[in-house]
């Protein structure tokens, strides 16, 4: 079917119809990209000039200052490292973690599915809150320690039914053939049920990645030791507390310059801390649709 | 008794390797936490613990109804979120059916990539650069030769919540709708075309049957969702300026538990956002699955 034709359908009215709405979607990713490119453009500025003036394509007035400054502190990479080591560690236990469970809940003869399912559900309605867990969290001596953001939603019951669903959509052939073989559970699903999965377990390490590296609400609870905080909570400071990690701009001679190369480092660190995602993130994008579709229907 | 002896001792593994893990994080974070609940019926010293600590009945709960942040609390956290859900529900689904129309699955696979970017940028930068945009000295009153804080102010504080949330969002989340709009039927399109349908005409007779299910699915979560909206962006939005409306209840739990240690008074109100969050999940339930001849979650 060529395009030519399948377009020479649609009447008139409809043309018009549909320019509007490519136009309100033009406009949509013109929302989406102008911000993005101006703070990568605004991070190379000087900084005098971007105050007073705001972004010029005079190169001369370009540098790297502000580069240079977020790459030498040391609190940024020592929030990058964490942030690295807490969403590896929490990406491959969760993900870990839901992949088994949503095993014995994807098999028709599992025994106290039922019950396990009313447990399980239970939670993604109701739950203690706040002041509860973090009672909780302290009692077990897990503030302070990288495993207080990472055991309490190490289990996604969302993500559960999303494996359930995407196991149940396997042809039960594959199952028999294992049973014949003689093959135990734990050898049918690592051998065979894991392999055949890929999309679903993308899209979850994906999510769960993304989240770890994105969140700072229990970080910013439970780790004070400025020592063990992840990247979000550095940039907390920078960003939204105003307040640039010492070192920074502490050479600098008036109170002004200061404050503009505060201003400046500030799309610097944007732009560092959120690259690797947008890096990261195109190469998944082939698994999305196969591994959403196969958890959001069927509740 | 002896069948299920049996099944047991067949299927152990499952039980024990399989699902334990996950039953035994279930129990101890989010079980524990629901029976740490009754410290809001407490004056909770930490010394004593739950079981030493004097009860009080519903006084904490007493003291937040009828304190006079109360209504300005709950005001503010319902019009945020629907509000929120007003504007921002119906764009993931218009995003949809436009991508859908695109014919060339190279330009609609750019426009995607484009659209998703936002989701993977972090609440915290997704604020920053609010507050950079926004600022006296920012790009757009740059743009406009203005000097207005929006920051500071308190009636902007939900415009800005809400569009940046879209902006963040709303490409993200047609993704669940452009899946399910490549499974309708391309035959049934065909017909309706080849009998003279509008694009009206075909959206109702092929395209919305296609995203109803989910649509409503996604509405009954967002609706039970109305009390819970995100910490985390309210409270890194918020100045000293603009709490008149950005004070939500999330952000007061956390200031009043965390910062001032009122465990219980914390609690208590933790708990009634708890459970009008769950009447709100019931009720949008039952209204749907009545419209929806009985089809609700």
């Amino acid at each position: 079917m060529n395009k030519k034709k399948k377009f020479a359908r649609y009447s008139a009215e409809d043309k018009a119809l549909l320019l509007v709405g490519y136009i309100l979607l033009g406009l949509f990713v013109i929302a989406i990209v102008i911000p993005m490119l101006y703070i990568v453009v605004a991070s190379f500025m000087d900084p005098v000039t971007l105050q007073n003036k705001g972004i010029t394509f005079d190169f001369s007035k370009w540098t790297l200052t502000a580069y240079e400054r977020v790459i030498s502190n040391k609190q940024i990479w020592v929030g990058f490292k964490n942030a690295v080591v807490y969403s590896i560690v929490f990406t491959v236990v969760s993900v870990f973690i839901t992949l088994l469970a949503a095993y014995p809940m994807s098999r028709a003869d599992f025994k106290g599915k039922g019950i396990f399912n009313t447990i399980f559900v239970i939670t993604m309605f109701f739950g203690g809150g706040l002041i509860p867990t973090y009672l909780l969290i302290n009692n077990l001596g897990l503030l302070d320690s990288m495993w207080a953001i990472i055991l309490p939603g190490a289990f996604s019951v969302w993500n559960m039914i999303i494996a359930r669903t995407y196991y149940q959509g396997i042809p039960t052939e594959l199952r028999e053939a294992a049973d014949v073989d003689g093959a135990n559970e734990m050898v049918y699903f690592f051998k065979i049920l894991i392999p055949v999965c890929t999309p679903v377990i993308a899209v979850l390490a994906l999510w769960q990645f993304v989240g770890m590296w994105n969140s700072y609400f229990d970080a910013m609870i439970y780790l004070n030791d400025s020592a063990k905080q992840p990247l979000q909570l550095v940039l907390r400071s920078i960003l939204i507390q105003n307040q640039p990690e010492s070192g920074m701009i502490s050479d600098m001679q008036s109170t002004a310059a200061r404050a503009q190369l505060a201003e400046l480092l500030k799309y610097a660190t944007i732009i560092i801390s959120s690259l690797p995602l947008l890096v990261m993130y195109p190469f998944f994008q082939k698994y999305f649709d196969s591994g959403i579709m196969a958890g959001s229907i069927k509740g | 008794m002896h069948n299920t002896l049996l099944y047991l001792r067949q299927h152990w593994q499952l039980y024990v390797i399989f699902l334990l893990p996950a039953l035994a994080l279930t129990l101890i974070f989010k079980y524990i936490p629901m029976g740490g609940i009754m410290i809001a019926f407490q004056r909770y010293n930490p010394i004593r613990g739950i079981m030493g600590s004097e009860w009080v009945g519903f006084k904490y709960f007493e003291r937040f109804l009828t304190s006079p942040d109360f209504m300005t609390y709950l005001v503010n956290t319902l019009k945020l979120s629907i509000y929120g859900l007003l504007w921002g529900f119906p764009v993931p689904i218009i995003l949809a059916f436009l991508l859908n129309r695109i014919q060339s699955t190279g330009i609609k696979k750019k426009i995607q990539l484009v659209l998703y970017m936002p989701n993977f940028v972090s609440v915290i930068v997704l604020c920053g650069i609010v507050r950079i945009f926004l600022s006296v000295t920012g790009p757009v009153n740059l743009l406009f030769g203005s000097q207005i804080n929006f920051m500071t102010m308190p009636e902007a504080f939900r415009t800005i919540y809400i569009a940046s949330g879209i902006w963040q969002g709303a490409g993200w989340a047609s993704i669940m709708y452009t899946a399910s709009l490549s499974n309708a039927s391309q035959e049934l399109k065909e017909a309706a075309v080849i009998d003279g349908a509008n694009i009206f005409q075909q959206i109702k007779a092929v395209e919305w049957p296609a995203i109803k299910d989910m649509v409503i699915i996604q509405f009954i979560l967002q609706a039970g969702n109305i009390m819970s909206i995100g910490f985390e962006k309210a409270y890194a939005l918020q100045t000293d300026l603009n709490m008149g409306t950005s004070e939500i209840i999330a952000t007061y739990v956390y200031k009043k538990g965390l910062i001032d240690g009122d465990y219980s008074f914390s609690t208590a109100v933790g708990l009634f956002n708890t459970v009008i969050n769950v009447i709100l999940l019931v009720a949008v339930n039952k209204i749907v699955a009545k419209m929806n001849d009985g089809k609700g979650l």
